[in-house]
């Protein structure tokens, strides 16, 4: 970005709201699974479809990965809290009313640490020299709550309005989720965008949840608002439907410029949900908020209190994990650029990384390959690293290939394509010797080659003792289509220097 | 004697010795509800006739009868008895369930046209805790819409009838269970109980009936009206009946967070300790203005009775019970406005149409609920509402706790405390329906004791004359509270009552049990 967010003088206040699923095996009250993408209302039973009678009971593991996560962000445990239900109508909501946490969260006063691009959102002078700066984002409270069915709208935009009849699937509802409440402390996108990608990481480390936007595992709605430097919070609009990071820093982008025309013609922000729409690039009215919605708060009767006690919150909080910006420092520390460490933390190649040094591999090579060509060929073909049967031994042994002279780079990402797209079942080195990948660098086969192509090429040659020497490239060529591809590039030249100077 | 007369005990004890069989008990009890009580004797389920064919002189405590299933469970109680299995002490006895108790089989209505003819998904653990057990359910009782009443005539599907006088009402909200074993329509039956909807409904029928310490019988498949006050418990002709029943129902239910996580007190090993040397607590704030004379004389001979037989009677007092019925009627409607929010049309039971899902709801909730539920949903809704939850709800709350501390504090003096259950015997059908106060003063004397969570039971103490006919002579009910946890102690000080008094109900309405009223001194 090179112009300002806003004109002069306006100041953007962002506060998120991220929605985290917990993926426990089972429910937040009762037995039903959690699996994502089941036939619809197949993991579903009388608790969780709110029949007459059905009692809720907690998952003490969802408390426990709550815990962690709120250990993991900083926060204070409360010893006591418990349920309230939050009532209102809505036919995905089974009971008519949400189990949520009210007055006293389980999780209070966290913060997270962003890093951004220095001087993000202070105008035309950011990005000076690629350098990062730390932002700390305060959290307000981590609340557990359950989520909701799906509704699906037959007909016409697929929207509520305007549907034919609606179906819903129970599946979702009562899966546990917890509730992240950022405090109104991020002042630019790229904070915004930061924070949710690190929130994102830290949910990855901790193994509560996948957190996949595109899958609904971890959701956020973006608190905006603007004022004049000095002035009061301006009215706030919540929006919603953002479905990636990116959607988010556009979303916040549109919706900052809008609010700022919007009060400069004059005009007044109304409070009010607002849709993100992804391809028109804009936000829009969903429903205003013409009074505060009565929830109707009230302990509920059906749960007892949760109970922390210190030693099972020290219990907990030794198994909080290396966090990715401990991760960040540490691949730094053992000679990774930080962009490629960023990277690996934040493509959750980290265990693959790990392992591979354990058998052996290099970190910086490690982490040079598992940032560029890894992540590139797994995202061309579509696949999760821990999907692709990849694995730390499978780096550490390509990259002893390497070193050893068996492959050269080019050959080394064939192997590596050949190793996923037998989903690990074979290794490189087997994988090399089946498709006969390996580097010719013997000394005697390579000269006949180069003796060969030399005579060959006569005139070649003649250009280059001339003073051509860049004409040399198509001499290579020659090896290498005659060793096909598998001549090691240095001696090649090497020997072809040696031979046309003599 | 008549099987249908015959306590549980005597019945279980008579099938142990294979003198009867089951299926003989079931069928005599099936026969007399054909004959009695108003239902349509035709299919697997006899339903209820319409409300429209009310009057005659049917008890219309069944709103549907599992005629089938139940003949089909005591065939196999009794094959399981000739192969010799070791079977529980009430099996093959059969029992009433009140309709708000899920039973897979037969719908659970709740005495609602919201849930007509829904079909439950699942047995409530109360309801698999008695086929585990043996014991035959003969059908689903009527009662109050969704518990909320004190005679039964909240019901949609038309009201019970008190079996000593059928023109008079057999309380509620479990009027159909009471009105069942008063009535010799089964020996034993489970109510719920809220805010006195079992004690009440006991006094009035002169049967003996049990809310347990809160927790101590799980909620699993008991359709929420008050999730923090209700509690199901056993009706019975006699009060070793009703121990043995909740016996078989009570302890900890991992499906419901509220269950009491320890072992249920036994409630056999000191029945029939007696009460002599014992010190039982007169309530001062539980008698007085607001009690029928009629009542206050039968529980003054009570007091006179316990203490012939060795018990040391002191007034205690609870300062705060005063303020309990209040209190009641805002935690309770609180509760419920959000736990009958399920009922929208959208998942089961009634719908009503409209072009939209919010319009649906409403339509389906006016067409649904009765008078009573609505207002309750209006005061409870209006009581959290923001601005005044803090009045209201919050409010209640703290006299709540003070009530409980009251109790707490009286048991630091005696070992239970005792009241009448009801400040009147059952009155004329109709009489109370269209005002909703003197309704709820029916509780005055059993909501301190709900809200407290503290055990609490009626059991028969005498009859006394209507005040709209003094020739009638009705049940009056003796309430026995013990602290929290220690129903053992309430069962005991029943059990000793219960032979001093020598009381056997025996109602004379015209189709009811044929014999005449007896009050045998011993």
């Amino acid at each position: 970005m090179s112009e300002s967010l806003l004109p002069d003088g306006w100041e953007l206040v962002v506060g998120l709201e991220v929605h985290v699923e917990l993926q426990t095996n089972t429910k937040m009250w009762c037995g039903c699974s959690t699996e994502f993408g089941d036939e619809p209302n197949t993991n579903v039973c009388p608790v969780c479809t709110g029949q007459p009678g059905a009692l809720p009971v907690a998952n003490e593991q969802a408390i426990e990965d709550a815990t962690l996560l709120g250990l993991s962000l900083n926060g204070g445990v409360a010893e006591v809290c418990r349920f309230h239900r939050k009532n209102y109508f809505y036919p995905d909501l089974a009971k008519n009313y949400q189990i949520s946490q009210y007055d006293v969260p389980l999780i209070h006063d966290g913060y997270l640490d962003v890093d951004v691009p220095s001087g993000a959102g202070r105008g035309s002078e950011e990005g000076e020299g690629g350098s990062v700066e730390t932002r700390r984002v305060r959290i307000e409270r981590l609340h557990m709550e359950e989520d909701t069915g799906k509704s699906l709208h037959v007909g016409d935009t697929g929207r509520l309005h305007g549907a034919d009849r609606s179906l819903i699937d129970y599946n979702r509802c009562g899966i546990p989720l917890l509730e992240v409440v950022s405090r109104p402390d991020i002042h630019d996108p790229e904070t915004a965008q930061a924070y949710l990608r690190e929130l994102q990481g830290i949910v990855r480390a901790t193994g509560v949840s996948d957190a996949r936007m595109e899958e609904g595992s971890i959701r956020c709605d973006a608190n905006v608002s603007v004022r004049r430097h000095g002035e009061e919070l301006g009215t706030r609009t919540e929006i919603k439907n953002l479905n990636s990071v990116r959607s988010l820093g556009r979303a916040v982008r549109y919706e900052a410029r809008r609010q700022v025309e919007v009060l400069e013609d004059g005009g007044t922000i109304r409070m009010e949900t607002r849709h993100w729409d992804e391809s028109k690039g804009v936000t829009e009215t969903l429903r205003v908020k013409e009074s505060v919605t009565d929830y109707r708060y009230f302990p509920d009767p059906d749960l007892v209190e949760v109970v922390s006690s210190p030693a099972k919150v020290e219990a907990i909080r030794s198994r909080v994990p290396e966090l990715p910006a401990a991760a960040r420092t540490r691949l730094r520390e053992q000679g990774v650029p930080a962009e490629q460490a960023a990277a690996v933390v934040g493509s959750g190649s980290l265990p693959t990384f790990d392992a591979a040094l354990a058998a052996g591999a290099d970190p910086v090579a490690a982490g040079n390959w598992l940032a560029g060509d890894v992540a590139g060929q797994l995202t061309a073909a579509e696949l999760d690293l821990e999907d692709s049967g990849f694995t730390g031994d499978h780096l550490a042994e390509l990259l002893g290939l390497i070193d050893d002279g068996t492959l050269s780079t080019k050959l080394a990402k064939q192997v590596l394509a050949g190793v996923i797209q037998a989903r690990g079942a074979k290794g490189p080195t087997e994988v090399a010797d089946e498709q006969g990948l390996k580097q010719v660098s013997d000394e005697g086969e390579l000269r006949t080659i180069v003796d060969q192509v030399v005579a060959d090429n006569e005139g070649t040659v003649a250009d280059i003792r001339g003073g051509n020497d860049k004409a040399i490239g198509a001499l290579v060529g020659q090896v290498m289509k005659a060793t096909k591809g598998q001549a090691d590039p240095r001696k090649t030249n090497e020997l072809l220097r040696e031979a046309i100077e003599n | 004697m008549e099987l249908t007369q015959t306590s549980a005990s005597d019945l279980a004890a008579k099938l142990a010795g294979r003198e009867v069989s089951s299926r003989e008990v079931v069928d005599a009890h099936l026969d007399r509800i054909a004959a009695t009580d108003g239902v349509v004797a035709e299919g697997d389920v006899w339903s209820a006739r319409p409300a429209a064919d009310e009057g005659g002189d049917d008890i219309r405590a069944y709103l549907a009868v599992t005629a089938t299933s139940a003949r089909q469970q005591a065939d196999e109680v009794d094959a399981r008895r000739v192969a010799g299995e070791e079977l529980g002490p009430l099996a093959g006895v059969p029992l009433a369930l009140k309709d708000v108790l899920t039973m897979r089989g037969a719908p659970t209505t709740c005495g609602s046209r919201m849930l007509e003819g829904w079909d439950p998904p699942y047995d409530a653990t109360v309801t698999a805790a008695l086929r585990e057990a043996g014991v035959v359910v003969l059908g689903k009782t009527n009662m109050d819409e969704f518990a909320m009443g004190s005679s039964t005539e909240n019901s949609a599907f038309g009201d019970t009838r008190n079996p000593w006088d059928l023109d008079r009402v057999p309380g509620g909200s479990s009027g159909g269970s009471a009105a069942a074993v008063a009535g010799g329509l089964a020996p034993l039956a489970i109510g719920t109980d809220t805010g006195g909807s079992i004690r009440q409904p006991a006094a009035l029928c002169g049967v003996v009936g049990a809310k347990p310490t809160y927790g101590t019988v799980s909620r699993y498949g008991l359709v929420a009206f008050a999730s923090s006050l209700d509690q199901a418990g056993p009706f019975a002709r006699d009060v070793a009946d009703a121990a043995a029943l909740q016996a078989l129902i009570q302890g900890h239910d991992p499906r419901d967070s509220t269950s009491v996580p320890r072992e249920a007190p036994d409630l056999q090993a000191t029945l029939r300790d007696g009460v002599q040397g014992m010190r039982i607590g007169v309530v001062r704030e539980l008698q007085g203005e607001g009690y029928e004379p009629g009542v206050e004389a039968v529980f003054a001979q009570a007091l006179d009775r316990l203490a012939s037989m060795g018990a040391e009677i002191v007034e205690v007092s609870l300062p705060h019970a005063p303020y309990g019925l209040p209190a009641y009627y805002l935690i309770a409607p609180s509760e419920a406005s959000s736990n009958l929010a399920r009922f929208d049309g959208v998942r089961y039971g009634l719908r009503v149409d409209a072009p939209t899902a919010e319009e649906m709801n409403a339509a389906t909730r006016a067409a649904g609920f009765g008078p009573e539920v609505k207002r309750r949903i209006m005061i409870g809704t209006h009581a959290l509402s923001s601005g005044y939850f803090d009045a209201y709800y919050l409010q209640a709350s703290k006299v709540r706790t003070l009530i409980a501390r009251d109790f707490a504090d009286a048991y630091g003096q005696v070992d239970a405390l005792v009241s009448p259950t009801s400040p009147t015997v059952a009155f004329g059908l109709g009489d109370k329906a269209d005002d909703p106060l003197a309704m709820y003063l029916n509780d005055v004397a059993t909501v301190p004791a709900s809200l407290a969570g503290t055990p609490a039971m009626s059991v028969p103490a005498g009859l006394a004359p209507a005040p709209d006919a003094p020739d009638r002579q009705l049940p009056v009910g003796l309430q026995i509270m013990a602290p929290l946890s220690r129903d053992d102690v309430m069962y005991r000080v029943a059990w000793a009552f219960e032979q001093e008094t020598g009381f056997v109900p025996s109602p004379t309405g015209p189709r009811a049990l044929a014999a005449t009223t007896q009050e045998v001194a011993r």
